[in-house]
């Protein structure tokens, strides 16, 4: 997810102290800290298992990663991920609370690397700790996979990475997909208001989003944006607002409880019934929202994860597998985190190695891949071949007590069609009318 | 027009939630001189109790919104009281007559702990309890729309202002507590249990914090961290009002709010610094807060 604001930056200070708690969360998951051992290949995992992001991102993530690493030492994923282990090595993993702010993290990093003795780390969903350890990554030689973090500076940061991969699509591509998706479902709608939480990742969103819309639907007026503070959980007042504006669609890139909490008090409010919501991260609340959401509600997932995923071996297995060992659907950060553990196999499995691949043969392997996943084919394909390139989704929430949730009026957008080509910078790209843009 | 009656209104709402959530906070420190900063957690507690027992209760219980309102003051009180007394008399005090730095010190460390209690039990999941939230409607003025929820949390927290006023002024225990405030050396002397009061007060003060969790929790996702968001903006509204005093808190709930919602409905981009321009605003003028007064330092 985004960057993380001073405010929260203090929230995380506060709780630094939940790490040691964290940690023996993750040995009750069940999730193998074991000594490092020649037949074992050891994976740092860095995810939110405490402060606000753990809840709908971090511990999902947690879970997926701990279904899917059993299912991989015990080789009863579907092919092509079918053999026992990564490269025929047992994967054994560490799990880090990525809670603590940028500096911890490269602190943890480096720490995983040359005491644990990882032999790769997957991990960050906050753009803030991405930006800081990506470039360590790099210093250290370290094969290293993002797997949710959204920031369109990842690569730019680290330009010509060997080490660092992110498989997963970055927040432009949510905002510009959002962008589709009304302009060919909402194609009547005249005003736009958005909501975004106040730090870089709501910021950048709604700029992203508006300069699309720009383009797409120039004469759409944007009437309201409201910032609140992050996690700050009661949105009365910039309902008022929204309502004031009288929008026809409110954007917000709002994620985890804040976005669950607007959803379910501007439903009270009658501001969706007034004005339709697209929520570029809704899916995480697919199965929690109920009739607390009204149907129509446009959801995205940050890719085809979660609700999203399409119909394949990996995504059967892969939901029907989390939800037998943790009683609810995959949400997207799950999907995510599932994703990211594939291409590691993926990577060691055709590395060409013999015993433990070395970062170099595993980077070599995974640049420019195409690999088999949950959420369908992974093209490699941006960054030199260190960033993936997917497509984009969005439909509408529906909700019945008999049906339970369902996504109908999905549509999906090439990868091409919303992420700038390699190298572009991606405002430069929006603004000059998607050059280059694959959309049929 | 509307925009001006949507001010008025959403500050009121907004100031009604600022001053049940700072009203305890300014108890203890009137009597006490205990800057909590594990208030925040209390409020958390509070939360987190109301959301559970909620979802415990409409999960095949019953339906009934006069028993939900009625589980979330049952639980957010006890909770919090209990909190509070262990708190109390736990950990501070074996502090009394310690400086102040240092109980701002102790209660901080209370938070962490708490907070990570917290994880403990309730993990870190969000937890939502909307259903009364929604049971009460909603009321249209022209365009605008308002819960019927909100407008209870306005009556609340005048409940909540007026029993604070009356016990205060107008019990016994209430007297005896100014006369601690006054002079607690005195006080004591006169034949006055001090650390009784001071055990009555936090408990009452732990649960005024508990019971600002237990009203807003079917509003918001209770997660990890709740209170900790909070407590920041509580002790904003009681250092705007004046550390300690009833009468600032009201006001300076009400001056935070009504400022928050000017700035939302005209500069969205300036909300978050609204409340701290505020409060900065007044201790220019006022170091002590709207209400406080100077008080010579004992050597």
């Amino acid at each position: 997810m985004g960057h993380i604001t001073p405010q929260a930056g203090l929230r995380r200070k506060l709780l630094s102290t939940a790490t040691s708690i964290a940690l023996v969360s993750a040995g009750a998951m069940g999730i193998s800290q074991a000594t490092h051992a020649a037949d074992t290949f050891k994976v740092g995992l860095v995810t939110f298992l405490s402060g606000g992001a753990s809840g709908p991102f971090g511990v999902p993530a947690a879970q997926a990663a701990e279904t899917v690493i059993k299912a991989i030492n015990a080789g009863e994923l579907p092919a092509p991920y079918d053999s026992a282990g990564v490269n025929g090595l047992q994967l054994e993993s560490v799990v880090i609370d990525e809670a603590g702010g940028p500096t911890k993290q490269v602190e943890e990093y480096r720490n995983l690397v040359q005491r644990q003795n990882v032999n790769a780390v997957i991990g960050y969903i906050s753009s803030g700790d991405c930006l800081a350890v990506g470039p360590v990554a790099e210093e250290m030689e370290t094969f290293t996979i993002a797997f949710d973090c959204g920031t369109p500076r990842l690569f730019e940061e680290v330009e010509n990475p060997t080490y660092l991969f992110r498989t997963g699509l970055d927040a432009v591509a949510d905002n510009v997909g959002a962008a589709h998706y009304l302009n060919d479902a909402k194609a009547d709608a005249e005003r736009l208001a958005g909501i975004q939480q106040n730090y870089a990742w709501g910021q950048d969103s709604w700029l992203d989003f508006t300069l699309a819309m720009e383009q797409l639907m120039p004469d759409m007026e944007i009437v309201d944006n409201q910032t609140p503070q992050i996690f700050q959980g009661n949105y009365g007042t910039e309902i008022s607002a929204l309502q004031t504006s009288r929008p026809d669609i409110i954007h917000s890139s709002m994620w985890g409880g804040d976005m669950e909490a607007f959803v379910a008090q501007a439903s009270v409010r009658g501001l969706l019934d007034q004005a339709t919501a697209i929520l570029t991260t809704g899916e995480s609340g697919l199965h929690r929202f109920k009739d607390q959401a009204p149907n129509g509600t446009i959801l995205g997932g940050r890719g085809p994860f979660g609700g999203f995923m399409p119909d394949n071996d990996l995504s059967a297995w892969f939901s029907k597998a989390y939800e037998a060992d943790h009683g609810t659907p995959p949400s997207y950060p799950a999907s995510k985190m599932a994703q990211a553990l594939l291409g590691l196999k993926y990577a060691a499995d055709n590395s060409g190695a013999e015993g433990i691949p070395t970062s170099e043969q595993l980077a070599a392997t995974l640049k420019g891949a195409s690999f088999e996943s949950v959420s369908g084919t992974v093209d490699m394909g941006l960054a030199g071949g260190h960033q993936a390139l997917q497509p984009m989704l969005y439909g509408e929430y529906h909700y019945s007590a008999d049906t339970g949730p369902e996504l109908r009026n999905v549509r999906a957008y090439k990868g091409e069609c919303v992420s700038p080509p390699d190298g572009k910078d991606a405002q430069e790209w929006i603004k000059a009318g998607f050059p280059g843009a694959d959309c049929n | 027009m509307l925009t001006v009656w949507a001010i008025l209104i959403d500050g009121l709402i907004y100031a009604s939630w600022l001053f049940l959530v700072a009203a305890g906070l300014t108890v203890i420190y009137g009597v006490m001189r205990i800057l909590n900063m594990a208030h925040g957690s209390l409020y958390a507690l509070g939360a987190y109790a109301a959301a559970s027992a909620l979802g415990w209760y409409y999960n095949g219980v019953g339906d009934q919104l006069w028993i939900a309102l009625a589980i979330i003051t049952v639980c957010a009180v006890a909770i919090g009281a209990l909190a509070g007394l262990i708190m109390e008399r736990g950990v501070l005090r074996l502090m009394y007559g310690r400086d102040e730095v240092l109980m701002l010190i102790v209660t901080f460390a209370m938070l962490l702990i708490l907070e990570d209690v917290m994880k403990l039990i309730w993990g870190t999941t969000p937890y939502f309890a909307y259903q009364p939230y929604a049971a009460m409607g909603r009321f249209n003025i022209g365009v605008l729309t308002v819960s019927g929820y909100q407008l209870m949390v306005v009556g609340v927290s005048v409940a909540v202002g007026l029993a604070l006023w009356f016990w205060l002024e107008r019990t016994r225990v209430g007297k005896i507590l100014r006369s601690i405030i006054h002079d607690r050396e005195v006080s004591e002397a006169m034949g006055v249990n001090v650390r009784r009061m001071f055990t009555i007060t936090f408990m009452i003060g732990a649960a005024l914090g508990a019971i600002a969790g237990g009203v807003t929790a079917p509003i918001i996702s209770v997660v990890p961290g709740v209170g900790v968001e909070v407590i920041v903006v509580a002790f904003a509204v009681v250092v705007t009002g004046g550390l300690g005093s009833i009468t600032g808190a009201a006001i300076g709930a009400l001056i935070v709010g009504l400022a928050r919602a000017v700035s939302i409905h005209t500069m969205p981009e300036l909300e978050l610094f609204i409340v701290y321009a505020v409060m900065a605003t007044v201790l220019i003028f006022r170091p002590h807060g709207l209400f406080g007064q100077a008080v010579a330092r004992k050597i």
